[in-house]
């Protein structure tokens, strides 16, 4: 039999290769299937160390699981763990901490964040050195942290209580910053707002770069004073960045537990427990396994509420 | 010139199958002789004594052949640590030197090999160990005959305190004048606060000092256990010892309401300054410092302070935890060694139990720092004399009580933790409602437990 090859056989085939697919005619897969063969590992990863941990979680919260008491069967318990803790006042009380926390130190750090933002962006000699000292803080590890302000701390070989002592005159080793009820709560304060100012900072530094120098020279031109300028430009302008850092900030203050449990170890009595702390001894001290599930899950929730909402309010925001 | 690329690439390609071939190799010929030698970890915490058992276990490894290789873990988490391993059946510690309280979990829970047959093939018997060890660190449940641990440590809270400053005369005669007494050890809690009052802001030596220093630790076990010495004294119980786990009336007697208040007194007129979750380590540096007369510490850490070149030596002294108006106790520490139920090699571990429990093993644990149980060694003619602080841990010995050893014992300790902690350095609320909240508190730790807990 004669092969009849048609003349323009050979140009054809340089188009079918010019289309060439390796995947289709290898593999037979299409882009989508690709897509989805880059992306599996990644999804099958977050299932398995995300998700499948979470609903794990939200069913051992309705159990009467205690790991220190594993002999004993496991119940079924409904809401009796979801109940208890929200008819806990200790919990309660636990819970007024932790928002007195986040609120002072929020709010502290938005504060000298954005007054150091404002001071490092006049771009005087030497200011990319002082932006790295400034960032110094955050670099550090928060056990670090705890463990060398709680040195400082020291009454008796502590340079805190000294250089207090030496500017007021109260005798340094008559007053303890971490355990002392009325200092306590001011003192984990004090130690995270010079750790995470700088962060502040830092976003606040971004926004205020992103703000064109023309809208500056046109107010300037209409003889605003600085002051106005601060309020109608600068301030508003900067206003999405500041609320992102606070959302950044509340949400990471709300899990605060190293640093803390380093300086306080919740201490004295209960006054600086966070709701963390009080999770972290209920699941791995107590090994009340379902109660904890329990906690962690409304403290998710509630964190998850927050933010969305605080998002929604931000994206209003950014909008005008 | 440019090189060949093909050939760069084979030369590698050359070089990293010959590493390859020569891990491999390396592996094969040491695999097989690292399998064949035997070694045994041994979990504990890391403390003074810790160091006296690397010491001993040399020569068990003379002996056998097997290696030994430790796990120690600070104090402060120790128990969050190896109840974590015990729990998750991890395979990390072949023997445990487990705390006294975890004894009940540890057999309810299986994590521990009970040793009866054990001790019945090898001819060990706990008549040959201190009651209250054998009561504290083997047996659950408690006064029955099953045993899950060998004594390794003995302990309990005793004192020292600063003989050098009690003996100097000007001392002496200024608190004879005041108090109408020889300034010595304290016998009694009433004065051991006096003496405490006494040295608080005194100047010695060109140097403020304070006048004792007790636990007030509050993340792990630090103030229920220095709070425990003083409630049982003034006669504190854990529960009504005609009906196991009624609490009310016992635990919150107007006896223990007096005692817990006795205890914030002391805290708050006697200690140095910023020593608010204070413990074990705390309290060896405010007395190696110099900067108090009388410290409350585990007898475990009196040969280190003994050997001290600062303090020790004839510049310190011992005596038992002092008497209260009900009783005289002292607040048992302490460890027994287990075999670990997911281990490997329970037969290794248990022929070094075997090998601990023998006297002259026993012996030298006690030269070395090591506190023996072994009554040969502790009732032996020259033992009060062989250490300056002996004749005390005997007499310790023999007056301890423990914290609870049930298996929900870390609920019941933190909760006293927290409710102690709250009331004696917090200054929140009252002593009586401390104490009722606690029997709220474990009332309902028991009742999760399945216990019937009688409200009277």
């Amino acid at each position: 039999m004669t092969a009849i090859i048609h003349p323009d056989a050979g140009t054809d085939r340089v188009g079918e290769q010019a289309r060439y697919n390796p995947a289709r005619r290898v593999r037979g897969l299409s882009d989508r299937s690709i897509a989805w063969l880059f992306v599996a590992p990644t999804i099958a990863l977050l299932l398995a160390i995300n998700i499948f941990p979470l609903i794990w979680m939200i069913r051992l919260s309705f159990t009467s699981l205690n790991l220190s008491m594993s002999y004993l069967p496991m119940r079924f318990v409904g809401w009796d763990n979801y109940s208890d803790i929200l008819t806990d006042e200790d919990v309660w009380a636990r819970l007024q901490t932790t928002a007195s926390f986040v609120i002072c130190s929020v709010a502290l750090q938005v504060v000298i964040g954005f007054g150091l933002a404002l001071l490092i962006n006049r771009q005087f000699r030497t200011h990319s050195f002082w932006t790295t000292i400034i960032l110094l803080p955050m670099m550090l590890s928060p056990a670090v942290v705890g463990n060398f302000w709680t040195l400082l701390f020291q009454p008796q070989i502590g340079p805190f209580n000294y250089v207090v002592g030496l500017l007021t005159g109260i005798p340094p080793s008559s007053f303890s910053m971490t355990g002392e009820v009325a200092l306590a709560p001011w003192t984990i304060v004090l130690v995270d707002t010079w750790m995470w100012s700088p962060y502040v900072m830092l976003i606040c530094l971004a926004g205020l770069r992103s703000i064109p120098d023309y809208i500056y020279e046109a107010a300037e031109v209409d003889r605003a004073s600085s002051l106005r300028q601060f309020w109608s430009i600068t301030l508003p302008m900067v206003m999405p960045f500041l609320m992102l850092a606070v959302l950044f900030r509340a949400i990471e203050n709300f899990k605060m537990f190293d640093m803390v449990n380093l300086l306080t170890s919740g201490g004295p009595g209960s006054t600086t427990e966070l709701v963390s702390i009080t999770l972290k001894r209920a699941a791995f001290e107590k090994w009340r396994t379902g109660y904890s599930s329990a906690l962690a899950i409304i403290l998710f929730v509630t964190v998850f509420g927050a933010a969305n909402i605080y998002v929604k309010v931000l994206n209003r925001v950014k909008q005008r | 010139m440019r090189k060949s690329t093909t050939g760069i690439w084979s030369k590698w390609a050359g070089g990293a199958l010959a590493l390859f071939s020569g891990i491999a190799l390396a592996a094969s010929i040491t695999g097989p002789a690292a399998a064949q030698s035997k070694q045994l970890t041994l979990c504990w915490a890391a403390w003074d004594p810790a160091n006296a058992l690397v010491e001993l276990g040399k020569d068990f490894t003379q002996e056998t052949g097997i290696e030994m290789k430790y796990e120690f873990v600070p104090w402060t988490s120790y128990a969050d640590r190896f109840l974590n391993e015990l729990n998750s059946h991890g395979k990390l510690c072949d023997l445990i030197i487990g705390d006294s309280q975890w004894i009940g979990g540890a057999a309810e829970n299986h994590w521990y090999v009970k040793l009866n047959d054990f001790f019945a093939k090898e001819h060990i018997t706990m008549d040959d160990f201190v009651p209250a060890t054998v009561l504290g660190y083997s047996e659950w449940p408690k006064n029955t005959p099953n045993y899950w641990a060998l004594p390794a440590m003995a302990d309990a809270v005793g004192w020292t305190y600063r003989k050098d400053w009690f003996s100097r005369p000007e001392i002496q005669a200024e608190f004879k004048k005041k108090y109408g007494r020889d300034l010595a050890p304290p016998k009694t809690y009433d004065e051991l606060k006096q003496i405490a009052e006494f040295f608080q802001g005194r100047e010695i030596d060109g140097k403020k000092v304070y006048g004792a220093y007790i636990f007030t630790e509050r993340g792990s076990e630090g103030i229920t256990m220095g709070v425990t010495n003083v409630l049982y004294n003034f006669g504190f119980e854990y529960d009504n010892p005609k009906k196991p786990y009624q609490m009310q009336g016992f635990v919150n007697s107007p006896d223990a309401v007096k005692g817990l208040e006795f205890y914030k007194e002391l805290y708050k007129c006697c200690t140095a300054p910023g020593l608010t979750n204070a413990y074990m380590q705390e309290g060896l540096d405010a007395f190696k410092s110099g900067q108090v007369a009388m410290q409350m510490n585990w007898f475990a850490f009196f040969p280190g302070l003994y050997k001290d070149p600062n303090v020790g030596g004839d510049k310190i002294g011992f005596f038992v935890n002092p008497a209260g108006p009900k009783g005289h106790f002292t607040q048992l520490g302490g460890q027994g060694i287990s075999v670990v139920a997911t281990s490997d090699h329970q037969d290794d571990a248990l022929r070094y139990i075997k090998w601990f429990a023998q006297p002259a093993v026993q012996q030298k644990w006690w030269e070395i720092g090591g506190y023996s149980a072994l009554k040969a060694v502790v009732d032996a003619p020259g033992f009060k004399k062989s250490a300056p602080f002996a004749p005390q841990f005997l007499e310790s010995m023999a007056i301890v009580k423990d914290f609870w050893a049930e298996p929900s014992y870390a609920q019941l300790l933190l909760d006293m933790q927290k409710r102690v902690h709250d009331y004696v350095v917090a200054d929140k609320g009252t002593a009586q409602q401390a104490l009722d909240l606690l029997v709220k508190d474990w009332t309902k730790v028991f009742k999760e437990q399945g216990k019937t807990v009688a409200s009277q």
